[in-house]
């Protein structure tokens, strides 16, 4: 044991000197290439949405071996994100970090302005998809439409009517919001852990509705447990199955019934042109396989494909969107 | 031993009444209609901890329990050097692991330890301080994937990653 | 007969040579993996998901169970032999298998840790077998209240665990319980409790952090000072005589392990719950049903046999709900149900109609694998037994360092190795003082489940607090715990009556 750490030490350290040199000349002609393997870290805790997403993310680059170093995911959930976007800033200028994002990074540092983030200032990479939201209730009920739901909300009466979703201030707790100025009805916000649990709550009949995403609710949906009542999506953007949910606006209850989740990719401020490149260029070819396309479709995500400064100003005008929505649920003043 | 379970208890009432103040920065009391306050439990909770600290000086001043009574010292002059020696070591590892990294910090500290506090020969000192790192290297970054902090000793490792990743 | 014939189709996918070689390779993995502290099943699972990309779904999910089956094994050696639990479902293993280890024994506490463990998964997946669809209903009649009544019921069982003191017992369950609470408080979603404004503080405080400091660090410590001129911790030898002698005194405790591994199971399939209450649970009620409860913490075999059997059980379990709902019952089923969806498989209702053959090849595996980890443990059992043989001045800074490697690879962050020096040295100061620390640990598991469950049930009942017994479920797990509650408090009451008509002795 002793001989063999020692001779691989030496070979180590001899191979370092040797190929260092070499190395450096190999990869100045094709732009920046990663010496070492590369964080990249997921703004949210483990088994939730977004990780499963940024870890499938992974394993495409792990099989198609697109990148000659492997991505690491580290989960940094912690504050809503608070923590994850605190880490991003403190490492600017770092060319070995990249971010999966959700929406908390915009809500968050409105939220907790003590963090000082500017969202403008991180290196914008791409947006991978938007997810989309429904309405569900359990297929026990016979609420069939949104206005047998509302009917059903108003009779139920404020108290009794049980809305499960994420925490307060997050995704969930925005579009039900949104649902009740639209429909003027009052429910009660039970906040959960996360999207999975909310959809086994209204299995369980322990809530009476949810705002899931598709992706959450489609193993009850196709086992006829749950039932879609209506999309947060524009007209005619969904497609295969979900193609047959009705979304608000066709049901005539006006265009601005539409939410998103994003699902972007950024990484820390001050990173070199070429190192932004070479992350573009990875994400590029994960999004352009076969299965990140069939998992978009599958999964209900609008295919969204954005980069460059085109990306910063979605993020700017999202997070004024969001600013809005907080101020009319009251979560911030 | 009197002395220090009084000291130590005083400092844990100390770190209940902080936690307290800590938690009230949320709401800690009872909300309509939605039970208790985000504040509430760690409120409560450090104030439970505040009553047992005060329970544990009270029995400290009526003698009651055998803590209370015991004349032993708290640390005898031995024990104390070990503590500090060991203590103090640890810390100075963990922080060097900020500079100079896992695999610099680690066998500084396996030799400092093995040779000066347990006495053992050059050649097994040696033989622990080389294989621990290059052990915890192949398990951790390349089989498990996992980076550990390298400090400024970084750019050491990138051979490594070329020919093992 | 259509189950039995499903199963005979299952063992033929599970024992093609691809997928067999994975099952012991996978088993071999994960036992290294768990007997690491810092490191256990979810770790193994998350780290070698990607690996899995080169065989099919179903040899992949076989290897991943495999890994999960090994980590639990593996969870149990570093409890027995460091007295660090390597994962939370490993923390009631310390009590006994601590113990018996210093006592020369951790042969036998291996052994009795690895038979139990077979024990408990076989029965889970007998279990499993006969009756996942039903049981699947009952995992979905678990809400908010229930939850918060089945984490009460939990506390009730390890109430009487700690120490002699009560005020110093009742802190170490305070202080454990409101570190819990540090980090995001998810009803409001306001931050809480970040000390400092580290943002450290924001992922709140990990177990492992607190477990490493105090059984690792603390309890490193703690042996240096009474081991002194002692070089060696432990006299364990290994022999075929010791072996059968050990199977025997295990054998014996059979009543213990079926109740673990029953317990075990039906806590396990519940989605919040998991295997740590369950393996806790066990370790209480065996304690509190034996003839000699005393000996429990000194090194008696059922106080490994209990949680061993039932956090093997637990793990088995919580794939029920994984399958048959894609609620994962624990993290580490939380990874397997993303690398599910990875590979195309849609956990859920409709999983055992439309992917059969996947279902029952992976029960069929957790038989097979099951089997293999007993075998692989035993067989290693005295290489472990080397390890600790080593003259403790060589295996002290050896665990330091692993100490610090275990403490930062969960989170990745120095901030959590400061943490745990600081727990590890406080936790040792304050242990002299006679402060039991294991209820600290326990409450800083159980904390984050109980309350959020209790908050969210109280929002659904507009803060009446009836609501958690007039439900059926809720309400007969709540009348059980409070009556276990009572107990220790009825036994302090009556063991003073005694002592008040028995002549003053002087104290």
């Amino acid at each position: 044991m002793k001989k063999i750490g020692v001779s691989l030490l030496s070979l180590g350290v001899a191979i370092g000197v040797g190929l260092g040199s070499v190395a450096v000349i190999d990869s100045a002609h094709a732009g920046w290439t990663p010496r070492k393997p590369i964080e990249f870290v997921i703004m949210a805790g483990k088994g939730g949405g977004a990780d499963k997403l940024a870890r499938f993310i992974q394993s495409i680059i792990e099989k198609h071996k697109i990148s000659p170093k492997p991505f690491i995911p580290i989960n940094k959930g912690g504050g809503s994100g608070a923590e994850a976007l605190s880490y991003l800033k403190s490492h600017s200028g770092d060319s070995y970090v990249v971010m999966a994002t959700l929406n908390s990074l915009y809500t968050t540092p409105l939220r907790q302005p003590g963090l000082g983030i500017n969202i403008a200032n991180f290196t914008p990479i791409t947006r991978m998809a938007e997810d989309t939201f429904q309405l569900w209730v359990n297929s026990d009920t016979n609420i069939n439409s949104v206005e047998d739901y509302v009917a059903a909300v108003k009779k139920a009466g404020p108290k009794a009517w049980k809305m499960g979703g994420t925490g307060k201030g997050a995704e969930d707790s925005l579009v039900t919001a949104m649902l009740s100025k639209k429909f003027g009805i009052k429910m009660t916000y039970i906040p959960y852990k996360g999207g999975g649990k909310v959809a086994k709550e209204l299995i369980g009949n322990h809530i009476n509705s949810t705002v899931n995403n598709p992706s959450e609710q489609l193993g009850f949906w196709d086992a006829g447990k749950s039932r879609p009542i209506a999309s947060f999506t524009p007209k005619g953007k969904m497609s295969g199955k979900f193609a047959k949910i009705p979304t608000f606006a066709e049901l005539g209850h006006g265009d601005d019934m539409v939410y998103y989740m994003q699902r972007s990719i950024i990484a820390p401020n001050g990173i070199s042109a070429d190192v932004k490149a070479f992350y573009v260029d990875v994400f590029d070819k994960v999004y352009k396989t076969k299965e990140w396309q069939d998992y978009m479709a599958k999964k209900g995500l609008l295919p969204g494909w954005l980069t460059g400064k085109a990306l910063t100003s979605y993020f700017v005008a999202e997070q004024a969107k969001h600013a809005e929505l907080l101020k009319a649920s009251g979560e911030m003043k | 031993m009197r002395k220090a379970e009084l000291v130590m208890a005083l400092c844990l009432a100390a770190f209940s009444a902080y936690l307290m103040l800590k938690s009230a920065e949320l709401p800690i009391g009872w909300i309509p209609d939605e039970g208790p306050g985000g504040g509430a439990f760690p409120f409560w909770l450090a104030a439970g901890m505040f009553v047992c600290c005060m329970s544990v000086v009270y029995r400290w001043f009526r003698r009651t329990s055998p803590i209370s009574q015991s004349t032993e010292p708290y640390m005898d002059k031995n024990t104390q050097r070990m503590f500090i020696t060991i203590a103090g070591s640890l810390t100075v590892m963990i922080g060097a692991i900020h500079f100079i990294g896992v695999y610099f910090s680690l066998p500084l500290f396996l030799m400092f330890y093995l040779r000066f506090l347990g006495r053992h020969s050059w050649p097994l000192v040696a033989g622990v301080a080389i294989a621990t790192p290059i052990v915890t290297f192949f398990f951790f970054e390349i089989a498990l994937l996992k980076t550990l902090p390298k400090g400024f000793t970084e750019p050491l490792f990138y051979p490594l990653y070329d020919m093992f990743l | 007969m259509e189950i039995i014939n499903l199963l005979i189709g299952g063992f033929a996918v599970a024992f093609e040579p691809l997928n067999l070689g994975l099952i012991i390779f996978g088993c071999t993995v994960g036992l290294f993996i768990g007997a690491m502290p810092g490191l256990g099943s979810v770790n193994g699972v998350a780290i070698l998901l990607p690996m899995t990309f080169l065989v099919p779904p179903t040899s992949a999910v076989i290897f991943l169970a495999a890994i999960y089956y090994g980590a639990m094994y593996g969870g149990a050696i570093s409890s027995i032999m460091l007295g660090i639990p390597g994962a939370s479902t490993a923390v009631a293993t310390t009590f006994d298998g601590r113990p018996m280890a210093l006592k020369g024994e951790a042969d036998k506490a291996l052994i009795a840790a690895a038979v139990a463990s077979f024990v408990g998964g076989s029965i889970s997946v007998v279990l499993f077998t006969a009756f996942a669809p039903p049981l699947a209903e009952v995992a979905l009649a678990f809400g908010p209240p229930e939850e918060f009544s089945l984490m009460m019921l939990a506390f009730a069982t390890f109430i009487g665990l700690g120490g002699d003191d009560i005020p110093k017992t009742f802190f170490s369950i305070f202080i454990g319980l409101a570190l819990s609470a540090v980090g995001l408080d998810i009803v409001s979603g306001e931050p809480r409790l970040i000390f400092f404004d580290i943002p450290g503080f924001f992922h709140g405080i990990n177990f492992l952090v607190l477990a490493i400091g105090i059984y690792g660090i603390g309890e490193m410590l703690w042996t240096v000072e009474v081991s002194k001129g002692n070089v060696q911790m432990s006299k364990a030898t290994v022999t075929v005589e010791r072996t059968f002698d050990a199977l025997r005194k295990v054998l014996g405790t059979w009543k213990t392990m079926f109740m673990g591994s029953f317990l075990g199971f039906f806590v396990g399939i519940l989605p919040a719950a998991g295997a740590t209450p369950g393996a806790l649970m066990a370790y209480g009620i065996a304690k509190s049903t034996a003839k000699d409860p005393d000996s429990f913490g000194k090194g008696n075999i059922a106080g490994v046999v209990a949680p061993e059997s039932a956090n093997n059980a637990a793990s088995t379990g919580s794939m029920l709900p994984m399958l048959t709902l894609g609620i994962p019952g624990s993290p580490t089923t939380a990874i397997l149900l993303g690398g599910m969806v990875i590979w195309g498989l849609e956990p859920g209702p409709l999983l055992f109609v439309e992917h059969e053959e996947f279902v029952w090849g992976l029960i069929a595996s957790l038989y097979a694998a099951n089997f293999f980890a007993l075998l692989i443990n035993i067989a290693f059992i005295p290489a472990f037994i080397m390890v600790l043989k080593m003259p403790f001045t060589i295996l002290a800074p050896i665990i330091f360092c692993l100490c610090v490697v275990g403490g930062y690879v969960p989170t990745q962050d120095m901030h959590d190795v400061w943490l745990m020096l600081g727990f590890g040295i406080v936790g040792y100061l304050m242990r002299k003082l006679n402060y039991p620390l294991a209820p600290a640990v326990l409450a800083i598991v159980l904390g984050p489940i109980a309350e959020p469950a209790m908050r969210q049930s109280l929002i659904g009942s507009h803060g009446d607090i009836s609501t958690f017994f007039t439900r059926p479920i809720s309400g007969t797990i709540m009348i059980c715990a409070i009556g276990l509650l009572l107990m220790p408090v009825i036994k302090i009451l009556k063991n003073r009556m005694q002592a008040d008509r028995k002549p003053e002795k002087g104290v």
